[in-house]
């Protein structure tokens, strides 16, 4: 079968399993490929990070196994989605602790990728809010790993982007919320100076994310719409499928299409004498406006795409970030809008990707004189002590992958000492020399 | 809340509207070979909202003991509201082709064993007077193809049986939902490369389903489409029609 990831970049001929139980997994494990095998959940991670030519889908792995309502630790199956997971949990009031810009992810996909979210800067990463997870290994046997317990292996699942086993289940600390809504405050920047002046005076709310114009340049470099928010505290606990659901009207539509720097133009000036604005949304458009869309990544034509999301840290700060990104607007590549945000401190996981300081990160059409733009901004990324996201990448070299992720090693004597070497392997892994 | 009894709750589509079933609240009784799975699958509504699940293996061949399988789920959970027949095998037409013992067994597991099933329960829900009986048939019984018409003579065969039921049942106020999937995603169909719009989700099948039982429908195509792809394809001649390779 034809498969890809969600930037249609780059394809690989595979042959796709879908195990309904454990137990058929294990046997796939046991049985073994000389190609190795390659987790997948739903596809969202953009490169080839889930792509192999024996790819094992977690998909029919869908159940929830146990809930405890004082604390709010759900138990589940890695191949459960945060969608589901929401509809579930929202209409008795919990929510993720951590949610990306997508519902449509795997529980096991987003441990593997340790996904961060627009509350990076307070809550960290997804895999700070699991409390345990049950691997299966290379040799075919079945781990529970823990910060307390195999917990070099649990820092190098967390994060490892499938390479240290297949994540079967995880326990994952929910949290309470009085009401599905979220708070919503747009504040407008002039420029990157304000945008991350911005982002140091919101510090202290939950959530926030900045939209950046790639397009505009000169003093107007890195103009943007920040948008803040925190969990309200009215409004019925309505999951996202509900469809008595009212979208407020002043929703800033341009998130509904990012692509049209029209729309971004329109309501930056309409809102020219407003610097601030506020409104109360459902989380569904607030944290994933694009899910409405549904496949909007068949929209860069058959040649597909790439999401280029770099992080550089806070020392760099500014600076670094003016000179990426203006090479970034004088190539004339990129989308019209990239997503930018503030994180906070690291974690220990050996390859998660946030580290304190700011993220970047936009969509490529891939086209021929592309990849030698992408090779410079590496250069300029780890110049400054950057880095980027692996489950973004479909093109870094083993070399970047080496300076970005300086533990990489422990993190391949950890795979070697749980027989996960030459089994767990995807597209990418092989191009990074994670073999 | 309503009292549900699922025949081959570990069938992929049965599982997805069980889920969404647990959704509302309500009462399970679980009927499958897998112990395994029967067990994950039973945490899983109770997690997702089910009152409660229970919990029997049962082989849809052994039909000797059907009437004892469902009088003890009758005795467990009082009275059915709901019951879900979903077992099934797709079987290698090819080797039926060569093997008569081995197309009598595909009949027996896809028609024979669920008219055993359907006959029990229809006596269990007329004393009732109340309830829905649905059963997963099939697209591949409206018409006798080449690539499957062992399977479709099965699926056929419950077909006709479910429509005759439903008129026997009708004065006793229990309906009877004849469900007709097109192709679906699920370990049955793993390997048969399909085009991404003819392959539809088990949630999607689900949500169709839980629907057509609400809304107390008789016949239910789904997706919606396939309505037409069968009309379309019964109205071929058979002069055509035995050329084709469908
Ligand atoms: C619109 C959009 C917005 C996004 N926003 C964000 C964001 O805000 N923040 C963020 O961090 N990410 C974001 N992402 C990326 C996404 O969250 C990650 O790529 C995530 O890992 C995808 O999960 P998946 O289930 O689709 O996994 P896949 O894409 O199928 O796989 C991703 C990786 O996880 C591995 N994997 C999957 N399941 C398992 C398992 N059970 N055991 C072991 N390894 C496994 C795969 O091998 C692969 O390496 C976004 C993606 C999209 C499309
Ligand atoms: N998938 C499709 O495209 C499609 C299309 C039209 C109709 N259907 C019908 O939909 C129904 C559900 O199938 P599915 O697609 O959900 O596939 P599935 O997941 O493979 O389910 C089939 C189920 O039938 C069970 N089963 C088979 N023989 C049995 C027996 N002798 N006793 C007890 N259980 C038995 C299997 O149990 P084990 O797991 O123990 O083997 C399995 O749970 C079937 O009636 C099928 O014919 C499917």
């Amino acid at each position: 079968m034809n498969m890809s990831g969600w930037g249609k970049y780059p394809e690989i001929e595979a042959q796709v399993l879908t195990p309904s139980t454990e137990k058929a997994l294990q046997n796939i494990i046991r049985t073994g490929s000389a190609d190795g095998v390659t987790p997948r959940g739903l596809g969202r991670s953009y490169g080839d990070s889930s792509l192999g030519k024996l790819m094992v889908k977690t998909l029919r792995l869908n159940h929830m196994l146990s809930f405890e309502p004082q604390s709010g630790l759900l138990h589940c199956q890695s191949g459960v989605s945060l969608a589901e997971i929401l509809e579930v949990f929202v209409p008795r009031g919990w929510f993720l602790p951590v949610t990306p810009g997508t519902k449509q992810v795997t529980v096991g996909g987003a441990i593997a990728s340790d996904i961060h979210g627009k509350n990076h800067h307070i809550d960290g990463c997804f895999c700070d809010h699991v409390d345990f997870l049950d691997l299966l290994t290379g040799s075919g046997e079945i781990l529970r790993c823990s910060p307390h317990e195999q917990a070099q292996l649990f820092h190098a699942t967390c994060g490892g982007i499938g390479l240290t086993g297949i994540i079967l289940s995880a326990a994952i600390r929910l949290k309470p919320i009085q009401s599905a809504y979220i708070d919503q405050v747009t504040s407008k920047s002039a420029n990157l100076r304000e945008s991350f002046e911005l982002f140091e005076k919101q510090a202290e709310q939950p959530y926030s994310v900045a939209w950046i114009d790639c397009i505009s340049s000169g003093d107007k470099l890195g103009r943007s719409l920040l948008m803040t928010g925190k969990h309200a505290e009215h409004g019925a606990l309505a999951a996202h499928h509900n469809p008595g659901l009212s979208i407020p009207l002043d929703l800033p539509s341009f998130i509904l299409n990012p692509y049209s720097i029209k729309a971004f133009n329109t309501l930056y000036y309409h809102k020219a004498r407003q610097r601030e604005t506020r409104a109360t949304v459902h989380y569904d458009p607030f944290f994933y406006p694009l899910d409405g869309i549904g496949h909007w990544n068949r929209m860069y034509g058959k040649n597909g795409f790439t999401q280029y999301q770099f992080v550089i840290p806070k020392e760099a700060g500014l600076q670094a970030m003016d000179l990426i990104l203006r090479t970034i607007v004088n190539s004339k590549k990129g989308s019209f809008l990239a997503v930018l945000k503030a994180f906070g401190k690291e974690n220990r996981n050996l390859l998660s990707f946030p580290m304190e300081g700011y993220t970047l990160a936009l969509d490529f059409k891939i086209e021929p004189d592309l990849f030698p733009l992408l090779d410079r901004l590496d250069a300029m990324v780890l110049d400054h002590g950057g880095r980027l996201y692996l489950t973004k990448d479909a093109r870094m070299n083993a070399e970047t992958f080496r300076k970005c992720y300086p533990k990489w090693e422990e993190f391949q004597s950890i795979r070697q000492q749980y027989g996960a070497r030459h089994t767990f392997l995807s597209m990418q892994s092989q191009r990074l020399g994670l073999d | 809340m309503q009292n549900i009894l699922i025949i081959g709750a570990t069938s992929a589509i049965a599982e997805a509207t069980a889920q969404q079933f647990a959704a509302k609240g309500h009462r399970f009784y679980l009927l499958a070979r897998n112990e395994e799975r029967l067990k994950t699958i039973a945490s899983d509504l109770l997690v997702r909202g089910a009152s409660a699940v229970e919990t029997a293996l049962f082989d849809a061949n052994d039909t000797v003991n059907h009437r004892t399988v469902l009088e003890k789920a009758k005795a467990t959970i009082g009275s059915f509201d709901i019951v879900l027949i979903a077992h099934g095998t797709l079987g290698n037409q090819k080797e039926c082709e060569t093997d008569p013992e081995l197309a009598l067994k595909e009949l027996q597991t896809n028609a024979l064993s669920t008219i055993s099933l359907l006959t029990h329960t229809a006596n269990i829900m007329e004393q009732q007077h109340h309830g829905t009986i649905a059963v997963i048939s099939s697209v591949a019984g409206d018409r006798g193809r080449p690539s499957n018409y062992v399977y479709g003579t099965a699926k056929a065969a419950v077909t006709t049986f479910c429509e005759g039921l439903r008129a026997r049942l009708h004065k006793s106020g229990v309906h009877v939902l004849t469900i007709k999937p097109g192709m679906v995603e699920t370990p049955m169909t793993e390997g048969i490369s399909a085009p991404d719009i003819l392959l539809a989700k088990p949630e999607q099948i689900a949500s169709d389903i839980v629907n057509a039982i609400e809304k107390k429908k008789d016949v239910l195509y789904t997706p919606w489409f396939w309505k037409y792809i069968m009309t379309a394809i019964i109205h071929i001649p058979n002069t055509i029609f035995k050329k084709s390779s469908l």
